[in-house]
């Protein structure tokens, strides 16, 4: 048996683990990352699982990175470059198209071809969307304060957090109705948020897919329009609200951070899955891994989500019963499917031309709100929607890189997708028909589309846990609703990053701020455990 | 609505006078308005500034939004909409109005020409479909959005009058400020105002798109003994800052736009309280400006004479002749070097200490020379916005 010390290790290699990682070693200390697989990356990788293909095939698109660690952990350097879309369409059934460009006339007479008003509206939306991504922007470099504490830091911290609604001034300080507004659109259903500004139901449908990728809330469900806000939150350099290709798949941002790390002396065990996290007298020590080895660590930060840290490699018998109890009760619901595509050609639609930047970002092909609630609620009856959501793309057509000249990747993002099916269980057969069924929603729009599929890898919430270990395959490590956000993430009383063991942390996305390959959950942690350690680190993020 | 299918190749639309300013624009210098494309430059800014205050300068508005509406409460629409009263409009004349939000903060300002008693058309910078619309519910009145089904040009200058007159527009010179009426200019049957963004004798003649080539070619008619340019935007925008006219999101910005709250303004601060009547019955910001007013403008939009001959473009504003001891006390919005005054104006936002007419303030002004920048440090004196005011401008008849 193998006995190795460090001062940090960190269960899995995910774009937080990765991100903690860097900082932890930036500031000297010695850094070890523990991944099950040979490779890291978590849910942001690129495999080669067809020959000549490259697939992105957990997440598949890049906007809420945080430039300041993109910048702090030299991505750039190491490999990274994101691609800006150029467009996005929602294809309908009576062979028209809606979309949006990079251009923001030819968005608005876009927009006009349905409804003049909602052209115009989109502006107010806009705008409105923005103000609120201007309040929560600051609060996710944030560790959320405790509101039930009364240390010094904790109140200062409540009264940054108090600042940012109550400034009138340049700090981007909001009024009295934007107080409201905020409350309104945490809490409210995407679609009543919609309805406020737009009557068209193309228009609406296709915003209100931000609001349901990846959670298992419909577009009445209230606290949805908190999700789109999510989705608007991030950045391609500046342009708030935008989303790009990274080049080479979304694994090229964790490779790059991986080499970061490496650059600053940290280790990669590969092909290490941690068996259970050692604890004596309620303080963590160490690692033990499959292979029987053991690590032994000061500080010991898990990537995993809050679910598989505590339920599985953390003994029950070490926790405090409320927490294990919250812990269970942590809602973390398997909801999205994904296609990975090989195409031998491009898909010709029937409606959007070819060249037009508007079929090189993301595809949509629900018509209407109601379109879309059904498929919710046939995820509520254990079934795989029979009119699915779907968020495509094709980043091969704008990156280079992914795919064999002449051919293409498509990425296929599926809502609605039951981690369980009511009629006994996934079955290799099921997957298969669930792959079939979703090809041919997405071959109606489409004149060649069925006969270029070369090959496709088809991924139910179950093949997303078995790989990348996320409890029942829900991306963000547990729903984005208030009653799971900010102070109460992942629960309440645990939300600074730190766990009822002593030195053993979270920095997975299943802490605030939440899911997406944003890295802001990563680099608070490493904030935090830098603080607990008294050591100092000036970067743009910390 | 324009019906032509959208392609991402064309993102900007033509006016109909395209085919007339894509000739006249050897520049090739475009600039976007509204999602159309019109002539920033043609040849020469300064030229073209000097034929509006010279001769006479041909602009295309098309692209200014334009609003028809129509119905029996039209004038309690507007009147609920707009903060100044239009109780006594005529049909014919024309009224200049701001509106505002609920909280009192200026959205957008425009042109309302009565057609009739139930009949109005209104012609503004900003679109504004939604806002109306809003204001709209409970009154029995369409609105409808015509932007696209009216051809317009701006005719400004000294002789713009005597060249319609010579195009036998029969009385226009009796034509009253703020007023329009329809006329027959060279066969076409159009729509000519009184009214302009020059500050001088101008009119603006709107039309059908299809006459819109005609139009524009008659305006050019005497070109031989009257020298008629087209002028760009550019142009445009030098003779606005010499009237003191102000624009949304350039010098303030619109309610309805600012993604700051801080950043809105109240007809006070803009210097337009004459635009507001409290004493008219409830009106869309009513309440809130009874409140702004009590309170008095914190800034206020004023003119400054600034010292020298550098423009101060986005200058910051300071309280004292010592930069080292100086406070910030406003910004300037506009600025730029009068042709026609020979003077460095400019118009800008100053505290309230420092908007009495009179007051001194001062300027740091970044002025690129030669691949370096010059820092002036430049007095400016607090004078009205209206710098240019040709007493042409509202001459009865109108010079001919």
């Amino acid at each position: 048996m193998n006995k190795s010390k460090y001062d940090v290790a960190i269960i899995g290699g995910g774009h937080n683990g990765l991100t903690t990682a860097c900082y932890l070693a930036k500031a000297g200390l010695k850094v070890v990352v523990v991944e099950r697989h040979d490779y890291v990356g978590g849910a942001a990788v690129s495999r080669e699982l067809h020959p000549g293909w490259t697939y992105s095939n957990c997440s598949y698109v890049c906007s809420l990175l945080r430039p300041e660690i993109f910048r702090d952990l030299e991505l750039s350097k190491h490999g990274l470059q994101i691609i800006p879309y150029e467009g996005s369409a929602s294809m309908l059934n009576d062979g028209r198209f809606y979309a949006h460009y990079q251009d923001h006339d030819l968005t608005y007479r876009s927009i006009a071809q349905f409804s003049k008003k909602d052209a115009e509206a989109y502006d107010r939306f806009g705008k409105d969307v923005m103000r609120q991504c201007k309040i929560i922007k600051p609060l996710l470099k944030m560790t959320p304060p405790d509101p039930t504490s009364f240390s010094p830091k904790d109140i200062m911290s409540l009264f940054e957090f108090a600042k940012y609604f109550a400034a009138k001034d340049e700090l981007g300080g909001l009024g009295e109705k934007e107080i409201y507004d905020t409350i309104r659109f945490w809490t409210m259903s995407v679609r009543d948020y919609l309805e406020e500004y737009f009557e068209s139901e193309i228009v609406k449908v296709h915003l209100a897919g931000s609001a349901i990728i990846g959670t298992a809330l419909g577009p009445y469900s209230p606290g949805s329009a908190y999700v789109l806000l999510h989705h608007y939150m991030g950045e391609v350099d500046g342009t708030v609200g935008a989303w790009g290709y990274a080049r080479g798949g979304m694994g090229s941002i964790t490779k790059a951070m991986a080499s970061s790390f490496k650059s600053k002396n940290g280790e990669i065990k590969a092909g290490s899955p941690v068996t259970k996290i050692l604890i004596k007298n309620n303080k963590s020590y160490g690692l033990v891994l499959e292979n029987g080895d053991e690590i032994y660590a000061d500080k010991i930060v898990s990537n995993l989500d809050v679910k598989r840290t505590f339920l599985k490699v953390v003994e029950e018998k070490e926790l405090p019963n409320d927490f294990y109890k919250a812990v269970k009760n942590f809602k973390i619901r398997g909801s999205s499917g994904k296609l990975n595509i090989a195409l031998d050609d491009l898909p010709i639609w029937k409606s959007i031309p070819e060249g037009d930047p508007a079929g090189t970002g993301d595809l949509h092909i629900t018509q209407n709100i109601e379109e879309m609630e059904g498929a919710y609620d046939d995820w509520k009856d254990g079934k795989w929607s029979q009119f699915p959501y779907v968020d495509m793309c094709i980043p091969s057509i704008n990156d280079p890189t992914m795919a064999p000249q002449g051919k293409h990747y498509m990425s296929v993002f599926i809502q609605y997708v039951p981690y369980n099916l009511a009629d006994g269980g996934w079955t290799e057969e099921k997957r298969l028909e669930f792959g079939k069924h979703v090809m041919g929603r997405i071959g109606n729009y489409s004149t060649n589309f069925n006969d270029i599929i070369n090959h496709a890898e088809i991924r139910t919430p179950k093949e997303l846990e078995a790989e990348v270990g996320l409890t029942e395959g829900n991306i963000f490590q547990g729903e984005l609703t208030m009653d799971q956000l900010m102070f109460n993430r992942p629960v309440p009383g645990y939300a600074q990053y730190k766990t009822p063991i002593k030195n053993l942390y979270m920095c997975g996305s299943s802490t605030h701020p939440g899911g997406g390959v944003m890295g802001a959950p990563g680099a608070n942690a490493a904030r935090e455990i830098l603080k607990d350690l008294n050591k100092k680190l000036s970067t743009h993020y910390i | 609505m324009n019906t032509e299918k959208i392609s991402y190749k064309k993102p900007l639309l033509e006016t109909p006078f395209h085919k007339r300013t894509s000739e006249h624009c050897y520049a090739n210098d475009w600039y976007r308005w509204a999602g159309y494309k019109v002539a920033k430059e043609y040849s020469s800014t300064e030229l073209e500034y000097t034929s509006m205050r010279n001769t006479a300068g041909v602009i295309d508005i098309t692209p200014m939004h334009k609003y028809e509406i129509k119905g029996k409460d039209a004038k309690k629409f507007i009147n609920k909409l707009i903060t100044k009263n239009i109780t006594n409009i005529q049909s014919n004349q024309v009224a200049y109005g701001i509106w505002c939000n609920e909280d009192g903060m200026v959205i957008d300002d425009g042109t309302i020409f009565c057609l009739n008693e139930n009949h109005y058309r209104i012609f503004c910078a900003e679109r504004n479909l939604n806002w109306f619309c809003d204001t709209a519910t409970g009154f029995n009145v369409t609105i409808e959005d015509i932007s696209s089904s009216i051809a317009a040009l701006a005719f400004q200058g000294p002789l713009s009058c005597k060249i319609l007159n010579l195009l036998k527009v029969e009385n226009i010179e009796n034509l009253k400020p703020f007023h329009f009426d329809n006329y027959k200019l060279e066969n076409q049957n159009v729509t000519i105002s009184r009214t302009g963004f020059s500050g001088d004798l101008g009119y603006e003649i709107w039309c059908d798109p299809s006459q819109a080539i005609d139009v524009w070619d008659s305006l050019f008619k005497f070109n031989r003994d009257y020298k008629v340019l087209a002028a760009g935007m550019n142009s445009l925008e030098m003779v606005r800052i010499e009237a003191g006219f102000i624009q949304p999101n350039a010098d303030f910005m619109s309610a309805e736009q600012a993604l700051r709250p801080n950043r809105m303004r109240n007809p006070y601060e803009l210097g337009l309280g004459w635009l507001v009547n409290l004493d008219k019955e409830y009106f869309t910001g009513k309440q809130a400006l009874i409140r702004h007013k009590e309170k008095g403008p914190e800034k206020k939009l004023v003119g400054l004479d600034v010292e020298g001959d550098k423009p101060a473009m986005g200058s910051v504003l300071y309280d004292n002749s010592k930069k080292n001891i100086a406070k910030e006390i406003g910004i300037v919005t506009a600025a730029m070097w009068s042709p026609v005054l020979k003077s460095n104006i400019a118009i800008g936002f100053v505290n309230k200490e420092y908007y009495k007419l009179g007051s001194n303030v001062y300027a740091e002004i970044y002025h690129p020379e030669e691949l370096d920048y010059r820092k002036i440090w430049a007095e400016c004196k607090v004078v009205k916005k209206q710098f240019f005011n040709n007493p042409r401008r509202n001459a009865i008849p109108a010079f001919i």
